[in-house]
C-alpha cells in the first residue's frame, strides 16, 4: 500500500516538476470582427521582469485600448517554440509575436507553412529576403545606450568606467558602441581623457561570473559599469553595492535592485514596438514583408525619469541630446565599422 | 599587481563556495554508493528557498538552513527512487534536476508576485576579512568535518562499507538501506546550503539562472577529486581558479579573444585530470542498487 501510495506521489511531483508549459485563453472560433494578437515569449516566461514581460504588458496596452484578444503561450524549452507557434497558427489569431531572436528559426518555418497568417518576430531583422506574412522587429538600442553613455561619461569622477557585455553579437554590439559613442560624446564636451574597460562574460546566465569582473573593474578604479548580459548582470548590480559604487541597467529601470547604485538604466521598451505593430495591423495596414526598427523617435527606447543618483544638470543634458538624436542632428554608431567612422567624425 | 592577486583570491573563494556545497554532498552520496546527478536540481531549488525565506523571515540564516532543508527534501525523492524502488540512479538524478528548477519557479510564481525571480533579500550573511563571504570559510569547515566524518568515525567507515561492498556490510549486520538514505538526504542538505549559498551570499535573489551548471561543476569536482572530501575541494578550487584567472586576463591590455579565455576553466580542468591525477577510482558499488541476497 504505501509502495502504491509512493509511487503515484512521486509520479505526481514529477509532473508539478514539468509542467512550466501553459497554454493561456485558447480560441478556436473567428470571423467576429475582433483583433486578435498571440504571442510566444522565449524560455524566460511571461513574468522575466524583462523584454518578455514587457512585449505583454504591450499587448494588455492594446487590449485596453482597443478591446484587441491577446494571449500567449510558455515554452518550456526551445524545441517548443515550433510547437507553440504551430498550435496558434491553427487558431484564429490575426498576428502572432514570437519575442526574441531565439525563436527565428522556429517562426521562419511555421509563417512558411501557414502562409494566411501574419507573423512578427521580437529582436530579429530578416533583411531583404522575407516573405509576405512575417515582420521583423529591432530597436536601436544605441541610441539609449548613447545617453547612459553620455551620463556615465558626464558622472565619472576617475575617468574610468567599464562595460560587461553577455556574448558578441548584433543586439550586444549596439548597446557597447553606443556606450562608447556616448562617452566620447561627454569626453569631448568635458575635454577629459575617459577609459573604457569593455570584458565580456560569454554568458547571460552566471551572475557569478558577473560579479567577478565588475569587482575588477570597481577595483581597478572604474566607477561606473554599464552592463548588457542579462542574468550575468545581477551579479554586476551586486558587485556595485558591495563596491558602493555605479552601475547602470539594462533593458528596464533596474533601479529596484539597488536603488543607490543603480545611476539609470538603457531602457528598451519591447512592449511599446509590439503595440505599435500590432496597432498598424489592426488600421488595415500591411506590416508582413517588413523590417520595423524602433527608437527614441518612437518611444521606444530611452533612460527612466527616475534620476535621483544623477546629477540634475546631467539628466536635463541628456534629454536635450535625445533631441539631437531624434532630430537626427547626431547618428549613433551600432557597431565597429560605424563607431569609427562616428570617432573620424566627432574629431 | 597587488590588486590583481587580491583579486584573483577574491574571485576563486567567491566561485568556489557554491561548487564546494555541492561537491561535498556528492561525495557523501556517492560513498554510500548512490550516484546523485540530481545535484543541480538540488541546488537551484535550495537557492530559491534559501531566497524566499531570507526575504520574508529577513534573516540569511533562516534563510540558508531553509535553503538546506529544501534541497535534503528533494534527496528524499532520490533515496526513495533508488535505495527503496531501486531505480536507475541517474535516471532519478536527471528527473531531479527538473523536478528542482521546475517546482522552484512554481513556488516562486506563487509567493513572488507571479514573477519568476524572488525579491531582494533585505539582509545578506556577512562577510568576514573584510570582503570574503562567510560561506566560504562555512565551506572550508564542511570539507574538514566531511573528511573527518567519513575516514575518522565509525558512521564514515560504515558509509563508505555500504559504498565499496554492501553485501558483506549487511552480513556485518549494517541496514544498507538506512545508511543509504541518510548520506542521500545529507547529500541534498549540503547541495541546498550550497544553492542557497549563492543566493545569500553571491547574488542577493533568486533567479531562473543563478544556478547555471555550479551542479554539473561539483560533480565533475567529486570524480575529478577521486570522490575524497579533500580531492573535491582541491578540484573545485581549481576551477575556481582558472574562472578567476579568465575574468582577470579578459577585457586587458592582451587580446585575447574572451571566447578562447572563457575555455580556459574547462581546458585546465582536463589537463590537469590528464597529466596530474592519474586513474579515478570510484566506489565499487557506486550506482548499483543493494539486492538483499545478491553478491
Amino acid at each position: 500500500m504505501f509502495k502504491k501510495f509512493m509511487c503515484v506521489f512521486m509520479a505526481s511531483l514529477m509532473i508539478l516538476g514539468l509542467s512550466g508549459c501553459t497554454w493561456n485563453d485558447p480560441e478556436t472560433v473567428a470571423n467576429d470582427g475582433i483583433f486578435r494578437v498571440s504571442m510566444v515569449p522565449d524560455t524566460g516566461g511571461v513574468n522575466d521582469q524583462s523584454f518578455n514581460q514587457s512585449a505583454l504588458e504591450g499587448l494588455y496596452e492594446l487590449r485596453d485600448e482597443t478591446g484587441a484578444h491577446i494571449s500567449y503561450m510558455e515554452s518550456k524549452q526551445p524545441s517548443d517554440y515550433a510547437l507553440n507557434l504551430d498550435k496558434l497558427s491553427d487558431g484564429p489569431s490575426d498576428l502572432i509575436i514570437g519575442v526574441g531572436s531565439m525563436l527565428f528559426d522556429a517562426i521562419d518555418e511555421v509563417a512558411a507553412q501557414n502562409l494566411d497568417k501574419n507573423f512578427a518576430i521580437v529582436d530579429y531583422s530578416f533583411g531583404d529576403d522575407i516573405t509576405n506574412n512575417l515582420t521583423g522587429i529591432v530597436f536601436r538600442a544605441q541610441e539609449a545606450a548613447f545617453m547612459v553613455g553620455y551620463v556615465a561619461g558626464m558622472t565619472t569622477k576617475t575617468n574610468k568606467v567599464g562595460f560587461i557585455g553577455g556574448m558578441r553579437n548584433d543586439v550586444i554590439d549596439q548597446f557597447q558602441y553606443g556606450y562608447e559613442a556616448g562617452i566620447r560624446y561627454a569626453e569631448k564636451e568635458r575635454h577629459a581623457n575617459i577609459e573604457v574597460l569593455v570584458q565580456y562574460a560569454e554568458s547571460f546566465s552566471d551572475a557569478a561570473k558577473g560579479k567577478a569582473i565588475a569587482a575588477k573593474m570597481y577595483s581597478d578604479n572604474c566607477d561606473i559599469v554599464f552592463h548588457a548580459a542579462g542574468g550575468v548582470g545581477y551579479g554586476v548590480i551586486e558587485a556595485a553595492k558591495d563596491s558602493h559604487k555605479f552601475v547602470i541597467g539594462v533593458d528596464k529601470d533596474q533601479s529596484d535592485l539597488a536603488p543607490d547604485n543603480v545611476l539609470t538604466s538603457a531602457v528598451k521598451s519591447v512592449g511599446t514596438a509590439v503595440k505599435l505593430v500590432s496597432k498598424e495591423l489592426m488600421d488595415g495596414k500591411v506590416i508582413g514583408g517588413k523590417n520595423y526598427e524602433f527608437g527614441l523617435n518612437e518611444g521606444c527606447v530611452g533612460i527612466p525619469e527616475n534620476h535621483k543618483n544623477m546629477d540634475e544638470l546631467v539628466y536635463k543634458k541628456a534629454l536635450q541630446l535625445e533631441e539631437l538624436i531624434k532630430s537626427g542632428k547626431i547618428t549613433v554608431p551600432y557597431n565597429v565599422e560605424t563607431y569609427k567612422n562616428y570617432l573620424r567624425d566627432l574629431n | 599587481m597587488l590588486n590583481s592577486i587580491i583579486s584573483i583570491i577574491n574571485t576563486t573563494l567567491m566561485y568556489s563556495a557554491p561548487l564546494v556545497f555541492g561537491a561535498m554532498g556528492g561525495v557523501l552520496s556517492e560513498c554510500s554508493g548512490v550516484i546523485n546527478v540530481g545535484i543541480e536540481g538540488m541546488m537551484t531549488f535550495g537557492a530559491f528557498v534559501g531566497a524566499g525565506v531570507g526575504f520574508y523571515s529577513q534573516n540569511p540564516w533562516f534563510g540558508l538552513l531553509a535553503g538546506g532543508l529544501a534541497g535534503a527534501l528533494l534527496a528524499i525523492l532520490h533515496a526513495i527512487a533508488c535505495v527503496t524502488f531501486k531505480a536507475d540512479q541517474t535516471i532519478s538524478g536527471m528527473a531531479l534536476n527538473f523536478i528542482g528548477p521546475g517546482l522552484a519557479l512554481f513556488l516562486c510564481r506563487l509567493f513572488f508576485n507571479d514573477m519568476t525571480m524572488t525579491d531582494r533579500v533585505p539582509n545578506k550573511l556577512p562577510k568576514v576579512f573584510g570582503s570574503v563571504d562567510i560561506t566560504v570559510l562555512i565551506a572550508l569547515l564542511v570539507t574538514i568535518l566531511l573528511w573527518f566524518f567519513l575516514y575518522k568515525t565509525k558512521f564514515g567507515l560504515r558509509i563508505r562499507s555500504v559504498g565499496e561492498n554492501p553485501a558483506a556490510a549487511d552480513t556485518l549486520g549494517i541496514n544498507v538501506s538506512k545508511v543509504r538514505y541518510a548520506s542521500v538526504i545529507m547529500s541534498g542538505l549540503l547541495a541546498g546550503l550550497g544553492g542557497s549559498s549563492m543566493t545569500l551570499a553571491v547574488i542577493s535573489q533568486f533567479t531562473p539562472t543563478a544556478i547555471s551548471g555550479q551542479g554539473f561543476i561539483a560533480l565533475a569536482a567529486v570524480i575529478f577529486g577521486k570522490w575524497t572530501p579533500h580531492g573535491a575541494y582541491g578540484a573545485c578550487l581549481l576551477f575556481a581558479f582558472a574562472q578567476a584567472l579568465a575574468v582577470i586576463l579578459g577585457g586587458g591590455k592582451i587580446d585575447v579573444p574572451s571566447e578562447i579565455l572563457n575555455m580556459l576553466p574547462y581546458v585546465l580542468t582536463i589537463i590537469v585530470l590528464v597529466l596530474f591525477v592519474g586513474k579515478s577510482m570510484a566506489p565499487k558499488a557506486n550506482g548499483k542498487p543493494y539486492r538483499k541476497g545478491t553478491r
